[in-house]
């Protein structure tokens, strides 16, 4: 569960860490890859697995689309630049909601029988159900294959430029909006290999995004701003203390433990575990 | 101070009692129910924004959890009404209070942090305190309290014919609420929370005490919106954790300011005179339906206000600063 945690969060960690954008409408946009995910399956057939690169493929399409026609706009902001972006992104995510209401209304759905649904296997003698375990190694998968990306290529390099000094940038040739148009882009691809995953053992509704979204937000900042291993990190760390708090604490208190573990971390470390900025 | 920002206070003062009174007599014109309560809310919201803004607008220190605040109120005010039968009067002082304590019982670690690490600290510490009320069966859980009806009176703060003493009592939080931040922009505070807001080192060292004055400013604030709480929970005479102090009302109280012109003296104001009708009436027109549609109009106005005026309406109406002239 950590570890999906920290697909969910890496992905923020790529808009909110590393281009220091606000995004309120994250769990919004898992929500939305939980749906794709779901109707690819009803409609085609398609078991959630095999559809997750396609998901992944249109929540980059969605990501890069939200950038340009929204989020651009709210970063140029003179004033609150901070505020304004809360509030575009938190709209955004009120109307996705409305939207999700509107087309799919607000039954719970789930997807009855998918390869990896319910089973389980037995690691020497542990039992594991199974759309975790795979969901626990694509995001390992994931994490590794970003952090090359940010700190091996080009386009990550140009990533961390372009939010340190925009301008500097400007003048070596590179594009903003092009290059932050991608990191949206892959964020939300990211978060859409998640909800891919996580159709396959959670109900989907039009808010279910919003119970992640926090503990996503809060994942990225105990890791730390601006660092993917940090997002990683905090994954495995918010997964191990809600398993842990589920068993000291009644079920529905089991977030508590989570959000009094990032309390203690950014009392004692401000930037968070890893952060930079 | 110059004489141009004396006269502006004194005119702020002059108009803010002129349309107090013009709101006074709204009532009397104005007889549908629905209207009425649209009119409550407006005002509540209006109160509840201006006390947010004193801590995030003035002071800079953004908060997304004064939902805690308002909740502590609401509840604080009902336990102590249905469990002690104390008078909702001393409960919502008791509510101030326990609100400016704990939101000062909180800036001591808190306001350490800056930035993402604050806001994110303040959501979660809302969303705390919403999980332990879930949880606490002697306030009710998850269930929440219905307010036992015991009498019509001003002394019990419960009415069930007429809603207008709600309508005065929601002009005079919001009226209070305006009047304290009047008061307090031009005091010592005023002057150091600007201060600390703009460049908190700068402040430290030129000896303004910033750390105290985040206090300050954190304790009037929260004590204003749990005042707004008890109202809220007497008004509807229903609360439960999730209606109270939900993360919504969090951003309810902040949209207003954010909307209208963020740290300035009338920005609430304006913010909820103009958001508040809308929201409530989008709900009503289409909130029927179930499908969403209030939601994505709300949505949509939001995205669109916040994109085309980033400091807030109050800017429309901004004359263009002499340059050189101090202020």
């Amino acid at each position: 569960m950590g570890l999906l945690y920290g697909l969910i969060a890496v992905g923020l960690a790529l808009i909110f860490g590393l281009m220091d954008v606000t995004n309120f409408a994250h769990g919004e946009f898992l929500m939305i890859a939980m749906y794709l995910s779901f109707f690819l399956f009803a409609f085609f057939a398609i078991d959630p697995l095999l559809s997750a690169p396609l998901v992944a493929a249109a929540l980059f399409i969605f990501g890069a689309v939200v950038y340009l026609l929204i989020v651009r706009f709210a970063m140029r902001a003179k004033a609150n630049a901070g505020m304004v972006q809360i509030f575009t992104t938190f709209g955004l995510a009120i109307v996705m909601r409305g939207l999700a209401q509107y087309f799919f209304t607000p039954d719970y759905r789930s997807i009855p029988q998918s390869w990896l649904g319910g089973k389980t296997i037995s690691i020497a003698g542990i039992f594991l159900p199974e759309p975790q375990l795979v969901g626990a190694l694509v995001s390992i998968a994931a994490f590794a294959g970003l952090y090359f990306f940010i700190h091996r290529t080009d386009f990550g390099r140009a990533l961390e430029a372009t939010r340190e000094d925009p301008g500097a940038v400007a003048l070596v040739g590179i594009d903003k909006n092009r290059v932050f148009a991608f990191g949206w882009g892959l964020g939300a691809a990211l978060v859409g290999l998640a909800g891919a995953i996580m159709a396959v053992f959670f109900y989907i509704y039009p808010d279910v995004g919003a119970s992640f979204a926090l503990i996503a937000y809060v994942t990225v900042a105990l890791g730390g701003f601006g660092s993917v291993f940090g997002a990683f990190a905090g994954g495995i760390i918010v997964g191990l203390v809600e398993a842990t708090t589920a068993l000291v604490l009644p079920p529905s208190l089991k977030s508590v433990g989570i959000y009094a573990v990032y309390l203690l971390v950014v009392f004692i470390r401000p930037r968070g575990l890893f952060g930079s900025i | 101070m110059d004489k141009e920002f004396a006269a502006r206070r004194r005119r702020d003062l002059i108009i803010a009692a002129v349309l107090a009174g013009i709101a006074a007599l709204t009532p009397l014109f104005v007889k549908d129910v629905v209207v009425q309560n649209i009119l409550i809310l407006t005002l509540m919201y209006a109160g509840l924004s201006q006390s947010w803004n004193i801590l995030s607008g003035y002071c800079g220190q953004i908060s997304l959890g004064h939902a805690l605040y308002f909740g502590l109120g609401a509840y604080t005010t009902e336990l102590l009404f249905t469990k002690f039968g104390v008078l909702p009067w001393f409960g919502m002082l008791a509510g101030g209070v326990v609100s400016a304590l704990i939101a000062m019982g909180l800036g001591y670690p808190f306001f350490r942090l800056r930035g993402h690490y604050f806001v994110i600290a303040t959501i979660v510490i809302a969303e705390i305190g919403l999980l332990l009320f879930h949880n606490w069966d002697w306030a009710g859980a998850a269930m929440g309290i219905t307010i036992p009806i015991r009498g019509d009176s001003w002394l019990k703060f419960q009415f069930l014919r007429t809603k207008l003493p709600y309508f005065y009592f929601a002009l005079a939080l919001c009226c209070l609420a305006w009047f304290v931040t009047w008061w307090l922009e031009d005091s010592k505070w005023g002057f150091w929370w600007r201060a600390v807001k703009d460049n908190p080192d700068a402040a430290e060292s030129l000896g303004v005490d910033v750390f105290n004055s985040k206090m300050g400013a954190a304790a009037v604030s929260a004590f204003l919106v749990a005042v707004g709480g008890s109202f809220y929970a007497q008004f509807v005479s229903y609360i439960d954790p999730e209606s109270v102090m939900g993360f919504q009302f969090s951003l309810l109280m902040a949209l207003p300011a954010v909307l209208g012109g963020i740290g300035t003296l009338w920005g609430p104001v304006l913010g909820a005179a103009i958001l508040i009708p809308l929201t409530e009436l989008t709900r009503f027109k289409f909130g029927g339906s179930g499908r969403g549609v209030d939601l994505i109009v709300y949505g949509t106005l939001i995205v669109l206000i916040s994109l085309a005026l980033p400091r807030g309406l109050l800017s429309l109406f901004a004359r263009p600063k002499k340059t050189g002239a101090a202020r």
